[in-house]
């Protein structure tokens, strides 16, 4: 499923590396070599410091559900999904991003805050979508 | 700031409706407002020569299509609190001698989209890249996102962020302009259909077509217009972020609370001097939100405070006499429609008037929990 009709991510060339590693399986992040602050949107200078020496680094892809919402008015190219879920997760290394949860209904009772999360990806046009499942092992570190 | 000049709303009004205008383009609702708002400051529109709007349709079309020569402009565009950031602004350059007559402008065809700006999220920007393509569909998807790491943190409950529409559906009551006036109940906001778990229907704002306009000079000509002066005491901005999942905290607005806390500094106030309040309610759980962020209840209180009734018709602070966003109307960017209530209110006019609105504060929100203003407005000076 490549997600036909959804809007596809067009990268930059600060966000390159990051589509890169979806595309290889591997979440990637920012962090700042000066303060060691991991950060979230792809970006060149730091936002805790507003150093530029920053550097890529994989992330686990462990992660805890945040919050959501579950969205009855589906957005063009999601007509068949509605309802789904749009979920901010926490990343086990201290940054959140927006994403999809898959491999579990979309439903209010299935959805647990903080629940365990493991980041999987999806084909998207050209791009490979950072989404989350349940953590297998249901969550422990 | 004590021996700055004061400033004051001279003028102020909305167009003469507000709904479904599928005859008025996005710029003859500025335009309408333009004019109405001069009016009620008894001048003319060669009387102004400053000009402050959002971005579309922008300062330079709207000074141009009312024949306004500027010699200063502002074209701050950052949501729906824009309007209340020109009036900051407006304020810093009448004390600084660039302008003497300002006027603040908001028209939108939100429902009727004539003449209105597409909606796009560009691929490339990071939203487009990091919002959008997980099914994002406008605010409904989005500034929602909050409610439920709240409600678990602070034990709101569903019915608490169901009340903040019932309790302003009492005053839309009293607001013969009001889009919905009917009484409503916590049962009915609970059955009507889901937007966005956890929001219905009735918790989400209206979509509509209307505008608003502002004439704001120096506090010493306060004698010579038709209107009581409504003086701006304070005011405040900030922003936090361009996308909500990258909120630093969901259950409390930053943007919120630094914009207030200048605010009310500048005007040397408190929660306890604030006899009317206004509070941009996009959706239901905004006021909750702002009323914290303000510091007229503590952190996870606000929802009980509504629900006891203390913001509704002969509660202890009135909250979004017209009826808000909920109820009376919102055009896409509401801040204006904030303004003009508590206008209103100061100078004794509203249709739901309180007898304590000698101070009124307005707390407007633009793109989601993305930026913030504050105004403290008064009846009479510091």
């Amino acid at each position: 499923m490549t997600g036909a009709g959804k809007p596809v991510p067009e990268p930059t060339p600060e966000t390159q590396p990051f589509w890169d590693g979806c595309a290889a399986g591997e979440l990637r992040l920012q962090r700042c070599t000066d303060c060691a602050t991991p950060y979230f949107y792809p970006r060149p200078v730091c936002p805790a410091c507003g150093s530029v020496n920053v550097e890529w680094f994989p992330a686990s892809g462990r992660a805890t559900l945040y919050s959501y919402v579950i969205n009855h008015r589906p957005a063009p190219g999601f007509e068949d999904d509605a309802p789904y879920a749009i979920a901010v997760v926490q990343l086990a290394e201290g940054p959140r991003m927006m994403t999809s949860l898959v491999g579990v209904p979309n439903t209010p009772e299935d959805l647990v805050l903080d629940m365990s999360l493991q980041v999987t990806f999806e084909q998207r046009g050209d791009v490979y979508l950072p989404v989350f499942a349940p953590a297998p092992d249901g969550g422990g570190s | 700031m004590s021996g700055a000049p004061g400033v004051i709303i001279a003028g102020a009004a909305e167009t003469d409706q507000v709904g479904r205008l599928p005859g008025h383009s996005t710029l003859a609702l500025h335009m309408e407002a333009a004019v109405n708002a001069v009016r009620d400051a008894g001048l003319s529109l060669r009387d102004v020569d400053g000009i402050a709007t959002v971005s579309v349709p922008g300062p330079v079309q709207v000074a141009h299509a009312l024949g306004i020569v500027p010699r200063w402009i502002d074209g701050t565009g950052v949501g729906g609190t824009s309007f209340l950031l020109h009036v900051r602004h407006a304020a810093a350059a009448i004390r600084a001698g660039y302008a003497r007559t300002v006027l603040v402008t908001h028209g939108e065809s939100g429902r009727s989209r004539v003449g209105a700006a597409p909606f796009r999220v560009a691929p490339s920007s990071p939203g487009g890249q990091f919002e959008a393509p997980y099914g994002t569909f406008g605010p409904t998807t989005t500034f929602t996102i909050t409610a439920l790491r709240y409600m678990k943190d602070f034990g709101l409950t569903h019915e608490q962020l169901a009340y903040v529409a019932v309790a302003q559906r009492r005053w839309a009551a009293k607001n013969p302009r009001a889009a919905y006036r009917d009484p409503i109940t916590v049962e009915d906001v609970l059955a009507s259909r889901l937007i966005a778990f956890p929001f219905h229907l009735l918790e989400c704002c209206l979509v509509t077509d209307g505008g608003g306009a502002l004439v704001i000079t120096s506090a010493d000509r306060a004698g010579e217009f038709p209107k009581p002066a409504v003086h701006v005491l304070g005011t405040g901005e900030s922003s936090e972020t361009p996308m909500i999942s990258q909120m630093q905290d969901f259950t409390a607005s930053q943007a919120f609370r630094l914009a207030g806390q200048d605010a009310f500094a500048e005007a040397g106030i408190g929660p306890a001097d604030v006899g009317h309040l206004m509070i941009y309610d996009a959706f239901a759980h905004v006021p909750i939100y702002g009323l914290e962020a303000l510091g007229f209840v503590g952190r996870g209180e606000a929802g009980a405070f509504i629900a006891e009734g203390h913001t509704e018709p002969g509660g202890r602070l009135p909250l979004n006499t017209n009826g808000g966003g909920l109820s009376y109307t919102h055009t896409g960017m509401y801040g204006m429609f904030a303004i003009t209530e508590a206008i209103r209110q100061v100078r004794g006019e509203a249709a739901a008037q309180v007898g304590s609105a000698d101070i009124s504060v307005v707390l407007g929100n633009g793109g989601t929990f993305s930026t913030a203003g504050v105004l403290v407005l008064g009846r009479h000076p510091r």
